[in-house]
C-alpha cells in the first residue's frame, strides 16, 4: 500500500490507494457473472499540489479506467481516493475526503475542484450545442451560471486558450482537431478546478498542434496553479510534461518515480523494455532493443504472479509464484519487482 | 492564432457555412433534395387544405343531403346545345329509370342550366372555427335549392362526395400526426431511459415491447374497440383510437431510440457531462436525445403514412372510427362493396389523396434522412 | 513437410538497385461542395527495389492518396489530374522464367478496374492499412484470407521432366487448396504469430491487435510482392507490438529485396525504418532527402520545425516544445505563394507570399521546395 512517508503527505493532493475495478463478464440469458476483467487491480498512486504525475501504459492496461474510477464515472470496486477538497471544508482549510464515500451530492460539489480533459476532440464535445453553450455548461450545472458575468469569463476563458470571442457562436464540427481540444481545455477551465485529469489529450493530434496543445497545458499549469494527472501512452510526450511518471501494466502500477529517474534508472524490467522499444527520432541512434515477445496478458485470465512475467526476460521462479509488492525502493521510487535491487537496468 | 485565409479567396460558400448551426446544415441539404422539397411543398398543401380551409374547398357542407342519391359526377359544361362557347355552366339532373339494368340513374336536364361561378356563396360554416363565412371557392350560382355540383358524384344520402372526401382529410390526416406524438413521446422517453440505464430497467422495457410486439395486432385492436363504451361519442371514439394506435406503435421506436443512446452513452462528451456533475435527467435529455433528433424525425415521418393507413384500415374493418364521422377510412368502408364498385365507382376517389399523402410523406423522409446527416459528407 | 519453396522470385537473377516505382509530378484532386482540393499536387519521386521511401506529414497532407493513386484506388471523387506514375514491371510469369526483361506500365493510364491493375494491386504492389480491425472481414479466418490472395496471384510451376532427364518448367499453375493453407501457415510463421497451425483458422475477433497486424503483413507479404505500401501500419499499435512489427519488415524486407513505401506521421518510426524520406505538406512534397540528411541536416522550415516540436525522450531539458503557429490551412483556400508562408518561420514579406517555390536540389540527393535556396 502506497504511503508517503518522510513528511511529504502535506502537500499530497490525490491520493489513490489500492484503487480496483473489476468489470463483471456476464453470460446467458439470466446475466449470470462467470469472470471478471480486472481492469485496474490495486493502483496506487499520489499527485502532489501543482505537479504532473504521467501515467503510462499500453493500450488495455487500465490507466483509462483508472482515472475515471478516481472522478467516479466508474463506481471502483475498491480501494480509497484521499482527495484533499477545498469545497467540502467548513472552515476554508482544505481537507481530505474520501470520494468513494462522498454521498451525491458532496461528491458534485467536488466535481467543481476535479475536472477532465478527454482524448477524443470530436467526440468529447457534444456535435449540437455551440462553443459558448459547451464551456458554459459546467457553469449551468453547478448553478454558477450568471448572465454577463460569465459570459466575461467565457470570452477570457477562450481567449486564454488560444481561440476568438467570435468562435462563441459556433459548433464543434467547424474547428479542427486542435481548436477541439482547446474548447475542451476551456471547459475544463471553467470551473476553476484544482486537479485536473487528462486522458491522452493529444494522441489524437498532428505532431505540430501536439506541442502547441502540450506547451498550452504548461503555461495553464503554472498560471492556475493546476495538478495534472496525465495519462498517456507515448513515453516521450509523458516524459516532456510529467514531474513523476507512475508506468501501468495490466491493472497494477508497475513503477513510480519522478520523470528524470524514471526514465535514467528504471527499476522494472517493464519500464526498460518499453523506453527500448519507443522509436527515436534519430536515424544513427543505435542501441540494443528489447523485443518484448508475445501481447499484452489478458486481464480477464491474468497470468500467476507477477503478471509481466511470461514477457520478462529476467523471470525466475518466483516471479510466476508470487505478486511482487508495490515498495518504495529508493526515496520516492516506487516499483513492484521481485528483482529491482538486483538487475541493473538500463535507461535512456 | 494566425488562421491563414487569403481575405480574397474566402468564396462565398465558405462565409454561408461559417457560423451555420446543425439545423442550418440540414436546411442547406434538405434543399437540394428536389424530391424532398417537393414532398414537403405538397405535404403543406396537403394539410393546409385537408385540415385548415375543407370547408371553404367544399362546395357543400359535411351533411348537405340531397335527393339526387348516389348521382353520379356533373360534368362542367362549355358549350352550349348549339355548340357555342359560353362561361362554365351544369345541368341539373333528372331522375330515369333504367328499364334493362333495373336501375335508378340520372340523366342530365338540358332544360336546366346553371352556371359555376368561383367564391360563390353557399353553406354557412366557420372558417378555422372563429371565423363565419358562406363563400365557397366554387359552387353554383342560382336561386334554384335543388340546384347540385357534384364533381366527384354523390353518395347514397345524396351528399357531395368531394365535400366529404375534403372534410375526411381532416381526421385521417391529423390522427396521424396526433398517433405520432403521442408515440413520440411514449417511444423517445422510455427509449432513453431503457439505453441510458440500461440493466434491468432496460430489461423491462425491452421484454416488455416484445410483447406488444409479439401481440397479433388486429384480435388486440378488436379486443380494445370492444372495450370501448357504446354510449361514448365518436368524438371520444376517436381519440381513444389515437391513443391505441399510438400505444401500438411506441415499441419499435423505442428499440431504436434505445440503441442509438446505448452508442451516444458511450461518446466522450457525456462522460465529460457527467465528469461535470450533471444529474442523470440532464444527460440524458440535454445531452443524449438530442443526438438522437434527427433519426428520430426521419423514423416518425416514415411511420406517419403507417398511422394513417392503420386508421383507414381499422376503420375500414368497422373498428375505428364511425358514422357520422367522417374520415377516409369511413368512406372507404363505403366504397368497399361490390354493389358500389359496379355501380357507384366514383365513390373509390377517396383512394388518390390517402396514396398522395403517403407518397408525400415518404418523400419527405427520404429527403430528411438524407439532410438530417450533415456530417456524413464533411471531410 | 513442405514442399513450396518459401521465396521462389529470389531464385531469379535480379537486378537489385533497380527503379521500381516512377512519379512524375501526380496531381490528385477531389472535386466536393464548395470546391476543388488539391490532395497531391506535383509529387516526384522514385523508389527502387529493396529500399524503403518514407513519407511523413500531418493529417490531410496527401499521404495517404499518394499511395491510393499509386494502386489507382483514390476514392471516389478524387481523381488523377495531372502526372505520371511509372512502373518498371519484370511480369510474373517470365520471372519465374528467369527472365529480367522490364516493361514499362504507366499506372496513370491504366483502366482503374481493369485485368492488369487488378493483377498489380496485392500481387506485385500489396498494401496494410493503419486499422487492422476493419480492414480484415470478420467472418474468415486468417487463413482464407490469405488463400484468397495467394489463389488470385501465386502461381506454382509445373514440372516436366525432358529427355534429358532434366526438370524443366514448362507451365504454371495456380496453387490448390492444400497448398494455399501451406503458404498461409508458413506465412504466419514467417511473421512471427505463435502456434501458426492453430492460428491459420483463427477469426480476427480472435486475434490480438498486433496479431491482426501481422496478420495483413502476412496477406500482403503471401503473393511475394516487389514492392509494399504501409500506411499508418503501427499507428493503432502500442509500441512494444510496433517494436516487433518493425522488427518484421525490416527482415521481410531483406530477404526478399522488397520496394516499401511507408507512410506515417511519427518521426521515430521514420527514422528507423526509411532511408529516404518525402516530407509532404498540403499536397505538396516540401523536401526530399536521405534519412540521415533530413534529421541531421533538414533545409525546409517545415521540416526544422516538425522535428523540433516532437518531444524526445533523454535527459529531461524542461524546456518548452518548439511548436509550429497557427493551424494548418483549410484545402479549400490554401494560402498564396508558398502554402507554409503563414506559419513559417522564415518568412519573407512580399516573396514568400507572392512566388510560389520550385522544387530545387540543395545537395546530393537532396531536393527542397522553398524559396530560402532559391537564386
Amino acid at each position: 500500500m502506497a504511503q508517503t512517508t518522510n513528511g511529504k503527505t502535506d502537500n499530497i493532493l490525490l491520493d489513490v490507494k489500492g484503487l480496483k475495478k473489476y468489470f463483471p463478464i456476464q453470460k446467458g440469458l439470466l446475466r449470470r457473472t462467470v469472470g471478471y476483467v480486472k481492469a485496474v487491480d490495486d493502483v496506487s498512486l499520489y499527485v502532489r499540489e501543482g505537479e504532473t504525475l504521467g501515467l503510462v501504459g499500453e493500450s488495455g492496461c487500465g490507466k483509462t479506467t483508472a482515472s475515471r474510477c478516481i472522478i467516479r464515472l466508474y463506481e471502483p470496486t475498491a480501494g480509497q481516493v484521499l482527495f484533499k477538497s477545498k469545497a467540502l471544508s467548513a472552515n476554508g482549510q482544505p481537507k481530505m475526503v474520501n470520494l468513494l464515500e462522498l454521498t451525491r451530492e458532496e461528491m458534485t460539489k467536488v466535481r467543481e475542484e476535479i475536472a477532465m480533459i478527454f482524448q477524443d476532440p470530436i467526440n468529447s464535445l457534444n456535435p449540437r450545442m455551440t462553443v459558448a453553450d459547451i464551456i458554459a455548461e459546467p457553469m449551468v450545472i453547478h448553478g454558477k451560471y450568471e448572465k454577463g458575468k460569465s459570459e466575461e469569463l467565457i470570452i477570457q476563458l477562450l481567449e486564454r486558450v488560444g481561440l476568438r470571442p467570435d468562435h462563441l457562436r459556433r459548433y464543434p464540427h467547424e474547428f479542427s482537431g486542435g481548436q477541439r481540444q482547446r474548447i475542451g481545455i476551456a471547459r475544463a477551465l471553467a470551473l476553476n478546478p484544482r486537479l485536473v485529469l487528462c486522458d491522452e489529450p493529444v494522441s489524437a493530434l498532428d505532431v505540430s498542434i501536439q506541442a502547441q496543445t502540450l506547451n498550452l497545458l504548461q503555461d495553464l499549469q503554472e498560471e492556475f496553479n493546476l495538478s495534472y494527472l496525465f495519462v498517456a501512452h507515448d513515453l516521450s510526450v509523458v516524459q516532456h510534461i510529467s514531474d513523476r511518471v507512475a508506468v501501468m501494466y495490466v491493472g497494477k502500477v508497475a513503477e513510480m518515480a519522478s520523470a528524470e529517474e524514471l526514465y535514467a534508472n528504471p527499476l522494472h524490467p517493464y519500464t526498460e523494455a518499453l523506453l527500448s522499444a519507443v522509436p527515436k527520432p534519430d536515424p544513427l541512434y543505435k542501441s540494443e532493443r528489447i523485443i518484448m515477445q508475445g501481447d499484452v496478458a489478458d486481464p480477464s485470465n491474468p497470468p500467476s504472479g507477477c503478471y509481466f512475467h511470461p514477457r520478462c526476460r529476467y523471470a525466475v521462479d518466483l516471479c510466476k509464484q508470487k505478486a511482487p509488492e508495490f515498495r518504495e525502493l529508493k526515496p520516492d521510487h516506487w516499483v513492484a519487482c521481485h528483482r529491482a535491487e538486483e538487475l541493473k537496468l538500463q535507461g535512456i | 492564432m494566425a488562421v491563414a485565409t487569403a481575405p480574397s479567396s474566402v468564396s462565398l460558400v465558405k462565409k454561408k457555412e461559417l457560423g451555420q448551426s446543425y439545423w442550418d446544415l440540414v436546411w442547406y441539404r434538405f434543399k437540394k433534395n428536389r424530391l424532398g422539397v417537393l414532398g414537403a411543398v405538397l405535404l403543406f398543401v396537403l394539410y393546409f387544405s385537408f385540415v385548415v380551409i375543407p370547408e371553404f374547398l367544399a362546395p357543400y357542407a359535411l351533411e348537405n343531403r340531397s335527393r339526387y342519391v348516389e348521382a353520379p359526377p356533373t360534368p362542367i359544361q362549355f358549350l352550349d346545345e348549339e355548340g357555342r362557347f359560353q362561361a362554365p355552366f351544369v345541368y341539373g339532373l333528372e331522375r330515369r329509370v333504367d328499364q334493362v339494368k333495373r336501375l335508378r340513374t340520372w340523366v342530365p336536364d338540358t332544360t336546366k342550366k346553371y352556371p359555376v361561378a368561383l367564391f360563390a356563396q353557399g353553406d354557412e360554416y366557420m372558417l378555422l372555427g372563429l371565423i363565419p363565412m358562406n363563400v365557397h371557392l366554387f359552387g353554383l350560382q342560382t336561386s334554384d335549392k335543388d340546384a347540385r355540383i357534384f364533381l366527384l358524384g354523390a353518395d347514397a344520402l345524396g351528399r357531395d362526395y368531394l365535400s366529404r372526401i375534403l372534410y375526411g382529410g381532416r381526421l385521417s390526416l391529423m390522427i396521424g400526426l396526433l398517433g405520432q406524438f403521442l408515440t413520440l413521446a411514449l417511444g423517445v422517453t422510455l427509449g432513453v431511459i431503457s439505453g441510458y440505464y440500461g440493466g434491468p430497467v432496460d430489461m423491462f422495457v425491452q421484454r416488455f415491447t416484445e410483447f406488444l410486439a409479439a401481440f397479433p395486432n388486429i384480435p388486440l385492436f378488436m379486443a380494445l374497440s370492444a372495450a370501448i363504451p357504446a354510449f361514448w361519442s365518436p368524438i371520444t371514439v376517436y381519440f381513444m383510437l389515437t391513443i391505441i394506435l399510438a400505444f401500438l406503435g411506441w415499441g419499435g421506436l423505442a428499440r431504436q431510440v434505445r440503441g442509438l443512446v446505448l452508442s451516444l452513452r458511450e461518446r466522450e462528451y457525456a462522460l465529460a457531462a457527467k465528469s461535470f456533475g450533471a444529474s442523470d435527467r440532464r444527460i440524458m435529455f440535454r445531452h443524449l436525445l438530442p443526438g438522437t433528433m434527427s433519426h428520430v424525425i426521419v423514423i416518425a415521418t416514415l411511420s406517419i403514412p403507417g398511422m394513417i393507413l392503420a386508421e383507414t384500415a381499422l376503420s375500414w374493418l368497422g373498428l375505428g372510427l364511425r358514422p357520422p364521422l367522417t374520415s377516409w377510412g369511413t368512406l372507404l368502408q363505403d366504397a368497399a362493396t361490390v354493389r358500389a364498385i359496379r355501380f357507384t365507382p366514383w365513390l373509390l376517389w377517396v383512394v388518390p389523396p390517402i396514396l398522395l399523402t403517403i407518397l408525400t410523406y415518404n418523400m419527405l423522409g427520404d429527403g430528411l434522412r438524407d439532410a438530417l446527416d450533415p456530417y456524413s459528407g464533411r471531410g | 513437410m513442405s514442399t513450396i519453396p518459401a521465396t521462389q522470385l529470389t531464385t531469379a537473377p535480379q537486378d537489385t538497385r533497380r527503379t521500381l516505382i516512377e512519379v512524375r509530378d501526380l496531381k490528385v484532386e477531389f472535386n466536393i461542395r464548395g470546391g476543388v482540393v488539391k490532395a497531391v499536387d506535383g509529387l516526384t519521386l522514385d523508389i527502387k527495389c529493396g529500399q524503403t521511401v518514407g513519407i511523413i506529414g500531418e493529417s490531410g497532407c496527401g499521404k495517404s492518396v499518394t499511395a491510393r493513386a499509386i494502386l489507382r484506388m483514390v476514392p471516389k471523387p478524387g481523381k488523377i489530374t495531372g502526372g505520371q506514375i511509372l512502373y518498371y514491371r519484370v511480369p510474373r510469369q517470365k520471372k519465374l522464367a528467369g527472365s529480367n526483361e522490364v516493361e514499362v506500365i504507366e499506372l496513370t493510364k491504366l483502366d482503374p478496374d481493369g485485368e492488369v491493375i487488378r493483377q498489380i494491386r496485392g500481387g506485385e504492389i500489396a498494401m496494410i492499412f493503419q486499422e487492422p480491425m476493419s480492414s480484415l472481414t470478420p467472418v474468415y479466418t486468417a487463413g482464407t484470407h490469405i488463400h484468397e490472395a495467394v489463389s488470385l496471384h501465386r502461381l506454382l510451376p509445373l514440372k516436366t521432366v525432358g529427355d534429358q532427364m532434366v526438370e524443366r518448367i514448362t507451365q504454371y499453375r495456380k496453387v490448390t487448396r492444400e497448398e494455399a493453407r501451406e503458404i498461409a501457415v508458413q506465412m504466419l510463421r514467417r511473421v512471427g504469430i505463435p502456434k501458426p497451425e492453430q492460428r491459420v483458422d483463427s477469426y480476427p475477433h480472435q486475434l490480438s491487435g498486433g496479431q491482426r497486424q501481422r496478420v495483413m503483413i502476412a496477406i500482403a507479404l503471401s503473393t511475394e510482392p516487389d514492392m509494399l505500401i504501409a500506411d499508418e501500419p503501427t499507428t493503432a499499435l502500442d509500441v512494444s507490438i510496433e517494436a516487433q512489427i518493425l522488427d518484421i519488415m525490416r527482415e521481410l524486407q531483406q530477404t526478399a529485396n522488397m520496394a516499401i513505401m511507408f507512410i506515417t506521421h511519427n518521426l521515430g518510426v521514420i527514422a528507423s525504418m526509411a532511408d529516404e524520406i518525402v516530407v509532404m505538406y498540403m499536397g505538396k512534397q516540401v523536401e526530399r532527402a536521405k534519412v540521415v540528411d533530413l534529421f541531421y541536416n533538414p533545409k525546409h522550415p517545415y521540416t526544422k520545425a516538425l522535428l523540433q516540436s516532437v518531444p524526445k525522450l533523454g535527459p529531461k531539458t524542461g524546456q518548452r516544445l518548439a511548436s509550429i503557429e497557427g493551424m494548418v490551412p483549410d484545402p479549400l483556400h490554401l494560402p498564396t505563394g508558398c502554402v507554409f508562408h503563414p506559419r513559417c518561420p522564415a518568412f519573407i514579406a512580399g516573396k514568400c507570399d507572392r512566388h510560389v517555390p520550385n522544387w530545387v536540389q540543395v545537395g546530393d540527393n537532396h531536393w527542397v521546395r522553398c524559396l530560402l535556396y532559391e537564386e
